[in-house]
């Protein structure tokens, strides 16, 4: 049987600019960061919650350069997690509670790619910036001056995987009221290993040692990922809004 | 405008023996509808009776417990981009970002649906919001921020529109344009897929009504 011809042609003729999957990202990722600026507390309170949980360390343990120097790369680290984790929530949630969601959903493109593009935005907004502003904490955490490079490295890998591996876990509970402490419990366990290479490969670095053993496999797991994940987090929103 | 050649052979929507279940309620049960073009069916029934999740599962939002929606006789499921592109759906949210203008809100709508956003400032005169366009959508009202929403109903070529409440805070004159930009759609060989406890001013030729009763056992 002839079906959809008919229909198809009226669309055609109106049809003319229809969205390449890279403009359908850019638009995403424009309006994203967008709204972040014109909500700067979403884009200034996690970056703040990492200056604070790190300042606080030496408040408490004491100025004794070698002790500091010694847990600088596991406190920047821990606190860029728990940073994180702190402005996953807006990764969807504002969008489900005001139904842009569900038209994201029924949008002609592809959910991954507008996916993708909502996960680079956080990114951009709370990934970047943390890694601008650490080497300069860990100037008030004397880490060892070997470690800086390292320490830029492994940022620049295992923030984007934060994103990307929060993003499932907020798509999994954004239908749910109350999904703070649920959200947590789904994703801290997943950042574990990013955690433990990347604070190994600081340290080996800090004994003048070659780390790209532990950067390879970030790396890896940030590959791993950045493919696997927006596939991950569609099917997830579309469990959560059936 | 009325070119005989748009009327598909096909219906736009065929829903076979739709089974709804939530929270162990059955809302519906074997439900079948057809939709062709140059339909506009209303769908009525008391609050809570299944209206809502019967449009989201015709929009492939949610799924059925038991049976299939087709989309020109293949299943949504399997033609998923196309269907989307033909297909234009409005919920009980209107999807507006409160953190940015009307104009903008619209504009990004157009452009997600690759319609051109360059008339997306005409469009909001259609709407009565010529004035708000540079006004943050948050500090607009319900029923403003539902025209935004709306907006692109005067700019969309889907054919097949499923509209969930549309008329919900919108004033006397509005609901008269909206009548008649669903009869104009109608006509044109497309279909509307509506509900609405308001009475329609739409002639008994083009309106089919699909009325869900509780069922209580």
């Amino acid at each position: 049987m002839n079906n959809n011809n008919s229909i198809t042609t009226i669309n055609q003729e109106k049809i003319k600019n229809n969205l390449s999957y890279r403009a359908a990202f850019m638009l995403i990722l424009k309006r994203d960061i967008t709204i972040a600026f014109r909500h700067r507390d979403d884009i200034i309170n996690p970056l703040l919650f990492f200056v604070i949980v790190v300042t606080l360390f030496p408040l408490g343990i004491g100025p004794e350069s070698s002790t500091l120097s010694r847990i600088a790369p596991g406190i920047i680290w821990v606190a860029a997690l728990l940073s994180t984790l702190l402005s996953l929530d807006r990764l969807f949630k504002s969008d489900h509670d005001d139904g842009s969601l569900e038209q994201m959903l029924l949008s002609p493109h592809p959910v991954f790619i507008l996916v993708l593009a909502k996960i680079v935005a956080h990114w951009l907004l709370t990934g970047l910036p943390l890694i601008f502003i650490a080497p300069l904490l860990a100037v008030l955490l004397h880490l060892n001056e070997n470690s800086y490079g390292a320490l830029m490295l492994t940022l620049l890998l295992g923030t984007p995987i934060l994103s990307l591996i929060g993003a499932i876990g907020v798509a999994l509970t954004v239908g749910i009221k109350k999904g703070g402490v649920l959200l947590s419990l789904l994703v801290l366990p997943l950042y574990i290993p990013v955690l433990i290479f990347a604070t190994s490969a600081i340290d080996t670095a800090a004994m003048n040692l070659p780390f790209s053993g532990q950067l390879a496999i970030i790396a890896a797991l940030f590959f791993g990922s950045l493919t696997l994940a927006p596939f991950a987090v569609s099917a997830a929103l579309k469990v959560s809004t059936n | 405008m009325n070119n005989p050649e748009v009327y598909s052979p096909l219906p736009l929507i065929t829903a076979s023996g739709l089974t709804c279940i939530r929270e162990e309620r059955i809302l519906f049960e074997s439900l079948d509808l057809e939709v062709k073009a140059g339909d506009i069916v209303q769908i009525e029934g008391p609050n809570g009776v299944g209206k809502t999740s019967l449009l989201r599962i015709l929009a492939g939002l949610s799924m059925p417990y038991d049976g299939d929606v087709h989309f020109q006789g293949t299943s949504i499921s399997s033609v998923r981009d196309d269907f989307h592109q033909n297909l234009l759906y409005l919920g009980h949210l209107p999807g507006v970002k409160g953190e940015m203008t009307a104009q903008e809100n619209l504009e990004f709508n157009l452009s997600m649906h690759g319609l051109n956003p360059e008339y997306a400032e005409a469009t909001l005169q259609e709407v009565n919001l010529l004035g708000f366009e540079d006004a943050l959508a948050s500090h607009l009202s319900a029923g403003q921020h539902r025209r935004i929403a709306l907006a692109k109903l005067w700019q969309s070529n889907a054919p097949i529109w499923i509209l969930d409440e549309p008329f919900t805070a919108i004033d006397k004159l509005g609901v008269k344009k909206l009548e008649q930009l669903f009869i104009d759609h109608a006509k044109q060989g497309g279909c509307v897929i509506l509900t609405t406890h308001q009475d329609l001013a739409i002639p008994e030729t083009l309106l089919k009504k699909v009325t869900l009763a509780y069922r209580f056992y």
